[in-house]
């Protein structure tokens, strides 16, 4: 994963809640086998509307997603975070986010920057009222700004410092094994394995 | 030093898989007892795997199926939607490459991939269950923790058979009372997820405790566990008891002799400790409960049956009010209209919500010498192919097929719209899934959530009813 440490780019006000996962990438987009290439299929219901914010200049160009509460409810797809990514986007910044979505967003090298509701109030405003306004997130102060305005946000230490260094999760939890194996060792003969012969 | 208290149920669960403990910012490392597969989340974790040169570190902990993807009619064709078929293939691949078992479409032992682990009983009392969906929470109905994850953990959970997570807040919801007889866990779970919204949840696992949820079967829990993530929460659970050990004996892969004696005694300790404290709690009088719909795009946008539409105007918070703006322009639905007169297009029966037996039975029920309306169609996708064979041998498809309804092969079918069951643009459906978002079950589609005997009953008369208005 290639490491996040600061970035620059077009906010995009996105006036939503509960924009959940169905709607960042619908359904039928993850048919595909591969992990690239989804971005045709980022908000694809909403972009049919020519007054969607990502059909307007300089929207469409934008790589700092803000929007409203409880972004990425729903399904675990992680498909909505390489649709977003594929698109462009680097940064989510909403008041509450969806644990699994939150979680994928880590692993996927996304940003997803918590903020207080009234500073995500604040930056639509500034971003509706100077279309094409440059928001920075800084990873390693925990800072968003734009013009004037700076807000702190929120992010795990532990998600913060894999984003800054661009750890792979895998090989960090490889240098455990012996402790993984130590813990099969112990565990009870009665669970359940797949392979086992069901009796008939 | 904090005085030593009980522990809930989440938290012994959670203390007997770790790993290692995380050192300060550090997540602790789970261990995983179960990972469920299937065709739409893991062909980029495989991948991955096979970049890396790695291997499945416990295939015999591992176990796929295909269902997201496959068609309820014609299964013995090939797949026709080349891109799905592409799809289903390369998980077939991927699991001889891999060694992991797989049920494939058409096997006896196909299904949604959270009902066949219950019905196999390769879910158990306090075990750890993951899968690359987000309604694995489903397995917490046996006291077992259950999370949906993402395809990166998917390929963490293959290559190390663990998960470096940290410790979920936990909340209680208390459910006390009886029910009222055409009341059912759906309501129960709809009910809860209108009370603390869609984001009451986020970063807890939900307890269903009190009279109500011990009075329930297991058909019955899964159907609330099912829906916590539709709170925001990424696991429920529930304390397993007579009902679960009963649920249990003598499945093919349940314990048998003196190790499930052992198992046993080992579930019996499964309990949130009497001094034990939860971070929230919520309480629901289940004597107060009836039929709830939802009228919205999301899962917490819901009312009992007995209301109407709901005025955005009196909503005094403005992002909820502008949310059911949006919602009732999406749905085409106008403030007051009572719910019992939101005609629908489509009945739905099915899902790893509402599609084991039970479900079938409940709707049967309500079906049994009626007809299904003139302008409705009504699918009946069982959850698995052993579903399927039961409400066979009982002649449950005779009745759906009598009232003039579809009976189709086992999938996730119409709940998420990736086969050929979709809603036309503008169609309108009372569905027994999870979802009621915009474009869910087909784009342009307009989705409420119901329990089956609502489905049932909204089928025969055109309209959203519980089976009273039949009489």
């Amino acid at each position: 994963m290639e490491p996040f440490t600061k970035h620059t780019g077009v906010g995009v006000p996105l006036r939503r809640s509960n924009v959940d996962t169905d709607q960042i990438i619908p359904a039928v987009y993850l048919k595909r086998v591969t992990r690239t290439g989804f971005e045709d299929g980022l908000f694809a219901a909403w972009r049919g509307d020519e007054q969607f914010i990502l059909n307007q200049e300089p929207f469409r160009q934008g790589s700092v997603l803000v929007a409203g509460p409880d972004f990425g409810t729903g399904s675990s797809r992680e498909h909505a975070v390489w649709a977003l990514k594929d698109y462009g986007f680097r940064v989510v910044i909403s008041s509450r986010f969806a644990d699994i979505f939150r979680g994928n967003s880590g692993k996927g090298g996304l940003v997803a920057a918590q903020c207080e509701q009234s500073d995500v109030e604040q930056l639509w405003k500034l971003l509706e009222n100077e279309p094409g306004t440059e928001v920075t997130v800084d990873l390693e102060a925990k800072t968003v700004r734009a013009k004037d305005f700076t807000a702190p946000f929120q992010i795990d230490d532990y998600t913060r410092w894999r984003l800054l260094e661009g750890l792979d999760d895998i090989a960090l939890t490889l240098r455990h094994a012996d402790e993984i194996a130590a813990f099969e060792a112990q565990r009870p003969s009665w669970k359940p394995l797949t392979t086992a012969q069901a009796a008939s | 030093m904090a005085e030593k208290r009980g522990r809930t149920l989440a938290e012994k669960v959670w203390d007997a898989h770790t790993v290692r403990r995380g050192e300060g910012a550090e997540p602790d490392l789970l261990y995983i007892d179960l990972h469920l597969v299937h065709e739409v989340t893991s062909p980029q974790a495989f991948d991955g795997l096979r970049l890396a040169g790695r291997q499945v570190r416990r295939p015999d902990l591992t176990i796929a199926t295909e269902d997201h993807n496959v068609p309820t009619v014609d299964i013995e064709l090939p797949i026709a939607d080349p891109v799905s078929r592409t799809q289903v293939d390369t998980l077939r691949r991927n699991c001889k490459e891999f060694g992991v078992r797989l049920h494939p479409m058409g096997d006896a032992e196909q299904g949604i991939v959270h009902v066949i682990g219950p019905q196999l009983g390769l879910t158990q009392p306090g075990m750890t269950v993951v899968c690359g969906d987000s309604h694995t929470s489903t397995h917490g109905a046996f006291g077992a923790m259950a999370f949906g994850i993402g395809t990166s953990e998917v390929e963490h959970v293959l290559a190390t058979q663990t998960l470096p997570l940290r410790p979920f807040k936990t909340m209680a919801v208390n459910v006390e009372g009886d029910l009222r007889p055409g009341v059912t866990a759906k309501d129960i779970i709809l009910a809860v997820i209108a009370k603390i919204g869609t984001g009451g949840g986020q970063g807890y696992v939900l307890e269903y405790r009190g009279s109500a949820i011990e009075s329930l079967s297991m058909e019955a829990r899964m159907t609330i566990c099912n829906m916590s993530i539709e709170a925001g929460a990424r696991a429920g659970m529930i304390a397993p008891d007579e009902t679960t050990f009963a649920y249990l004996k003598g499945r093919p892969h349940a314990p048998k002799g003196a190790d499930w004696d052992a198992a046993v005694a080992d579930w019996r300790e499964l309990r949130t400790d009497d001094d034990a404290v939860f971070d929230a709690e919520v309480h629901l009088n289940a004597n107060e409960l009836t039929p709830f719909v939802t009228w919205g795009t999301n899962p917490g946008q819901g009312l009992p049956l007995g209301e109407s539409v709901p005025d955005p105007a009196a909503i005094a918070d403005e992002t909820e009010r502008f949310a059911a703006e949006k919602a009732l322009s999406y749905m085409d639905l106008q403030p007051g209209t009572p719910l019992r007169e939101i005609a629908v297009d489509t009945v739905f029966l099915g899902s790893c919500t509402n599609g084991r037996i039970e479900d079938l039975r409940a709707a049967a029920g309500v079906l049994r010498g009626r007809k299904v309306a003139d302008n409705v169609r009504m699918l009946v996708v069982p959850g698995s192919m052993r579903v399927r064979k039961a409400a066979e041998e009982e002649g449950l498809d005779e009745v759906f097929t009598a009232a003039g309804a579809e009976w189709r092969q086992a999938g996730c079918s119409m709940c998420l719209g990736m086969n050929p069951d979709q809603l036309k643009p503008g169609e309108r459906s009372a569905s027994t899934s999870n979802r009621n978002f915009e474009g869910r079950q087909g784009k342009g589609g307009r989705t409420h959530l119901v329990s089956p005997l609502v489905a049932a009953a909204t089928a025969v008369r055109g309209t959203l009813s519980s089976p009273e208005d039949l009489n």
